[in-house]
């Protein structure tokens, strides 16, 4: 599959600032020199907890913030390849029609004070593509396409339950026919019934429109189904990419190996019988990451030289790769 | 009372349940909430109890009516809710000879009521930082939970909250306790809120989704804690959660409730395994299982209804992949008993 | 804890008929509902509506000149409107005649109603000339007496100069509330410019301008107000005076406001819902005025109603101290300067009228704007 976005050594620090002349006295290192490829057709997945820099990162694919540093490639449908973070305002404008974003919170995503017509018609006002009647055959045909009867387009959001607004969400996303959606936990937080009925969705959706996805998430049982590949996030950085079977079946990084255990499975036995590896401690603070490896104070393998040395992010096998300096020794369990 | 592992727990429910002594006995509980719309049957005629160190799920989709549940246990039902009808016996073993209380009967605001709630039943919430105020130290903020039970100096206070801190694993708990709310992270402040709320050792603590907020690692970190806390205290627990998963980590006894009806109630393995309630089994089959991995994950038909036109009959035949038509949208389904422990509302398990 | 309530329940897509008003309400209907159920709210709303009714069409509804004096009734008490004369008769409403007499110890002119003289009060009659707005030339007024132009009703009584201060205080009533509106407009122009452009900016010209605000707000208003209304020529015309008082006011006034708006750029500056426009390419100038203005004008029109109190009662203090407007000008704040000495208290109270006035504006704006506050964010909670 040819790439569709190539994200290459991108940065981003949040300065911190204080006093009355607002010095820059640090910077939150939110994303910190991270690189992967999402090829055409796929759905990536990005994992990782609260703080660990994935919402940024798709915030910077979507142009939501500038890039501190960094290449983020997009290759378009007619063959041309643009760079994300130096386009020009008409440029960008252009961009948006390829690429779009599915929020995590449906309650706050929506204008409360718009109709449905109006929220999903937005984009094709915004790009001239309808207008007048125009809009309101697309939009009703956009709502069929994510499973709501058109006939709720003169609605406002506040009628709607968390699972349909969602839907409203995405129905916008799809209004410009993109070729790339970033959802951001698009399904964490709706109940359990109503996020697999829109995991279908997405999918569904993915085959009908030829979509690509870059899925966020910290839930790692809903992203094993959907995404094709997998990337683990840990303070700004990537610490392991591979294929989603080979991840969860195989994990080389500790970090890896910890969330996958620590996932609590509808199974009593197996919660009886497993060992659950528990982590200490929390996330580490990306305004003051430890030194070496960032993960080596709440790593179980941790050696002298995870504390001194930053281990690189290396391919172990085509496809894998890990930022540990022990990928190759420690025997890791997977989730069979 | 049963001092056993909870890993022996799981095995052994169904043998040991029956013989133990209840704790909290619900009966018919209703909680219902007028507004301008209309009335909002939150809980609808909920009956149910939890033995003395028994850890109960309750678990549901969001408005099922569970954490409304566990505030009326509390008696501290947002307005304009009201519990309109029920019984709630609460055993205290502590007296000698034990006593019972009905909470619906107390003043929610009397000396009973106070006594109650933190002295025999804590409560901890899925926001700690709620239940926390910003403007006091945690010590402080634990001094005024203490002093309302035991007489405590302010002097001793300090040490008793170190103590209770340690209790929850808490590192560093001498710098934690002179702390404020905001300077701790989301987890170290669900540990603080345990701290808090087991500093009286209740005999039940209620657990209203306390692990939702957390990410996975950390929640991890809590429901070990929880557990370990459980069975070295020996108190029972009441675990509020739409997380199936940790249902299967942490209870011994589930009940699954929708539209504010408990649907099934069953000890842990039997809900996972031999689930009886169409409601039940959909669930189970649409949650995501991170070792086999399917193309298309079953979903439970429609969405929850609007509270206020609940369906006639069973609340869930419209959804039902099950549903006789004729009889589960006519007739209320009873709770039925299929064994001791197991108890199912459906018609499908009626005369046949 | 989610307690589920009708606008924002599960809802079904099958709506029946009284779901789908609600859920095709506008926000502007929301808030509507949300008001009405807030009773105090409308009562005060009610009232206000009355007052500024009172203040449009004063001309008609005084029955007199609020200038036009008359010795012989100085201090004229309240008379009371009755039904039934000495005889018991039933009659439709009148005042008595007044006997003025003079206590031969204490010099004071007391007035005893002379229950021979039966003036009756009568709707829509002729009296004092006056201009409606300066426009229209009439003297029909809502009630009086019809009598000889001697007599006169005083229903709430007269002050030293034998003037009716039913009369003046309605007078009063316009200019006091009209300079509390305008002013709030003033300060709403200011507030808005300078405060979105806080908000919208931010970075170093939002912390001057933060600073700018906190520095004015640290201002003593009092010692400020005396200096700018010193400076106020004596002899400029009172309309001048009027205009130049309530800018005078809304330089102060407009910082709150200011802050209020800058706190919603903020806010909403990080909202889902613009990042989402912003995502699908709309422009900045969509982004302002179909996102964010709209979420919330609601909140300004509630600010705006918190603030008119405050402007009111600034002008009342400014003029009571003899700072602000001045005579032939009335204001609350003027009626109240004139009623400031003991003597008055003591043997003509009904002059603290006035008083009773400001405190019922003022609670009423409160309540109300509470009120709309409560009802500005419908999808809050």
């Amino acid at each position: 599959m040819p790439p569709l976005l190539e994200v290459n050594h991108l940065k981003k620090y949040f300065p911190i600032k204080k006093g009355f002349w607002q010095r820059v006295v640090g910077h939150v290192k939110a994303v910190d020199d991270v690189s992967f490829t999402i090829n055409k057709g796929e759905t990536f997945g990005l994992v990782g907890e609260s703080g660990s820099g994935k919402s940024t990162t798709a915030r910077l694919i979507l142009r939501g913030y500038g890039v501190t540093s960094g290449e983020l490639l997009f290759h378009k449908a007619d063959g041309t390849q643009v760079d994300i973070t130096n386009l020009k305002k008409d440029e960008l404008k252009a961009l948006r029609r390829d690429i779009q974003m599915i929020f995590q919170d449906p309650f706050s995503s929506l204008n409360p004070r718009m109709t449905v017509l109006q929220i999903v018609g937005e984009p094709l006002e915004v790009h001239n593509i309808a207008s007048g009647n125009d809009i309101t055959k697309r939009v009703a045909a956009l709502l069929t396409d994510v499973g709501l009867r058109p006939e709720i387009m003169n609605r406002y959001p506040h009628a709607f339950s968390g699972g349909q607004r969602q839907r409203i969400s995405i129905a916008r996303a799809l209004a410009l026919n993109p070729s790339f959606i970033a959802a951001d936990e698009a399904v964490s937080a709706l109940d359990v019934s109503v996020a697999a009925q829109n995991l279908n969705l997405l999918k569904d959706l993915q085959d009908e429109h030829d979509l690509t996805y870059l899925f966020i998430t910290h839930d790692l049982s809903t992203v094993q189904h959907i995404s094709d590949r997998l990337a683990v996030m840990y303070v700004g950085q990537l610490v392991e990419i591979a294929e989603t079977e080979t991840l969860f079946n195989n994990p080389l990084h500790p970090y890896t190996e910890a969330l996958l255990s620590a996932v609590p499975r509808p199974d009593p036995d197996f919660a009886s019988r497993k060992k659950r590896i528990v982590l200490r401690g929390d996330v580490a603070d990306p305004s003051n990451p430890p030194s070496g490896c960032y993960f080596h104070p709440r790593c179980n393998y941790a050696t002298d030289e995870c504390k001194t040395q930053a281990p690189a992010f290396r391919k172990i096998q085509e496809g894998h790769w890990v930022r540990c300096h022990h990928a190759e020794t420690l025997d890791l369990a997977g989730v069979a | 009372m049963r001092t056993s592992t909870p890993n022996a727990d799981v095995a052994n429910t169904d043998v040991a349940a029956t013989t133990l002594e209840p704790l909290l006995e619900v009966t018919n509980l209703k909680t219902y909430f007028k507004v301008r719309e209309g009335t909002v049957k939150s809980v609808d005629g909920v009956s149910f109890s939890i033995n003395k160190g028994q850890t109960t799920a309750v678990v549901g989709e969001s408005g099922c009516g569970k954490s409304i549940t566990a505030r009326s246990i509390m008696q501290l039902v947002p307005k304009p809710g009201k519990i309109v009808d029920g019984e709630i016996l609460f055993h205290r073993y502590q007296d000698s000879p034990s006593t019972v209380v009905d909470i619906h009967q107390e003043d929610p605001n009397g000396s009973a009521m106070r006594r109650l709630r933190g002295n025999d039943i804590a409560m901890i919430f899925q926001e700690p930082m709620t239940s926390f105020s910003p403007v006091h130290s945690l010590s402080n903020q634990m001094y005024e939970t203490l002093r309302n039970h035991k007489k405590v100096s302010r002097k001793d206070a300090l040490e008793l909250s170190i103590e209770a801190l340690r209790r929850v694993n808490m590192p560093k708990p001498e710098q934690i306790a002179v702390s404020y709310p905001h300077q701790l992270s989301g987890g170290m402040r669900q540990r603080a809120m345990i701290a808090m709320a087991l500093s009286c050792e209740p005999s039940l603590l209620i657990a209203d989704e306390p692990t939702t907020a957390l990410d996975v690692t950390t929640e991890a970190q809590i429901l070990d804690l929880l557990r370990e806390l459980r069975d070295r205290l020996g108190m029972a627990m009441m675990f509020i959660t739409h997380n199936l998963g940790v249902v299967a980590e942490i209870a011994e006894h589930v009940q699954v409730m929708y539209l504010g009806k408990v649907v099934e109630s069953a000890p842990v393995r039997q809900i996972f395994y031999d689930a009886k309630h169409p409601y039940t089994k959909s669930l189970l089959m649409s949650v995501p299982q991170l070792n086999h991995k399917v193309d298309r994950l079953a979903t439970i038909q429609g969405s929850v209804p609007d509270p206020f036109s609940i369906p006639t009959g069973c609340p869930f035949h419209p959804r039902c992949p099950d549903a006789m038509p004729g009889v589960c949208d006519v007739k209320v389904p009873q709770p039925l008993q299929l064994t001791p422990e197991h108890q199912v509302s459906c018609h499908l398990y009626g005369d046949a | 804890m989610k307690v589920h309530t009708g606008s924002q329940s599960t809802a079904s897509q099958q709506a029946t008929g009284k779901d789908a008003k609600l859920y095709q309400a506008s926000q502007w209907q929301l808030i509507w509902w949300r008001f009405c159920k807030h009773r105090v709210a409308v009562i005060s709303g009610v009232i206000i509506i009355f007052l500024y009714l009172v203040a449009a069409f004063a001309e008609f509804i005084a029955p007199y000149d609020p200038a036009a004096f008359s010795p012989l009734h100085a201090f004229v008490p309240p008379q009371q409107i009755r039904v039934v004369d000495s005889e018991g008769t039933l009659r439709r409403p009148f005042v008595y005649g007044l006997t003025r007499s003079r206590d031969p110890e204490t010099a004071r002119i007391t007035y005893e109603p002379d229950t021979s003289i039966i003036m009756p009060l009568k709707f829509f009659v002729r009296g004092d000339e006056y201009k409606f707005w300066g426009l229209i030339r009439s003297d029909l007024h809502l009630f009086g007496i019809d009598a000889g132009p001697r007599d006169r009703v005083f229903i709430w009584g007269a002050d030293r100069l034998g003037r009716d201060l039913f009369s003046r205080l309605v007078y009063a009533t316009r200019v006091s509330l009209s300079i509390g509106l305008l002013g709030v407009i003033l300060s709403f122009v200011f507030g808005i410019v300078i405060g979105g452009i806080s908000g919208y900016y931010g970075g170093w010209i939002d912390n001057v301008i933060q600073r700018l605000i906190d520095f004015i707000r640290s201002i003593p208003t009092i010692p400020l107000w005396m200096g700018l209304a010193a400076a106020l020529p004596v002899e400029w015309p009172p309309t001048r005076v009027y205009f130049l008082i309530t800018l005078i006011l809304s330089i102060i006034g407009w910082t709150g406001l200011a802050r209020v708006v800058r706190g919603r750029f903020l806010a909403l500056r990080e909202e889902d819902f613009v990042t989402a426009a912003r995502f699908v390419g709309a422009s900045e100038a969509r982004i302002i005025f179909r996102h964010m203005l709209p979420s919330f004008g609601s909140h300004i029109i509630a600010a705006l109603t918190l603030a008119i109190p405050d402007m009111i009662l600034a002008e009342t203090s400014l003029s009571f101290l003899g700072l602000g407007l001045r005579s032939p000008v009335n204001s609350w704040g003027v009626l109240l300067q004139e009623a400031q000495n003991l003597s008055s208290v003591a043997l003509a109270p009904w002059l603290l009228l006035p008083g009773v006035a400001v405190v019922v504006t003022i609670l009423a704006f409160n309540f109300l704007g509470d009120g709309l506050r409560d009802a500005a964010d419908p999808y809050g909670d």
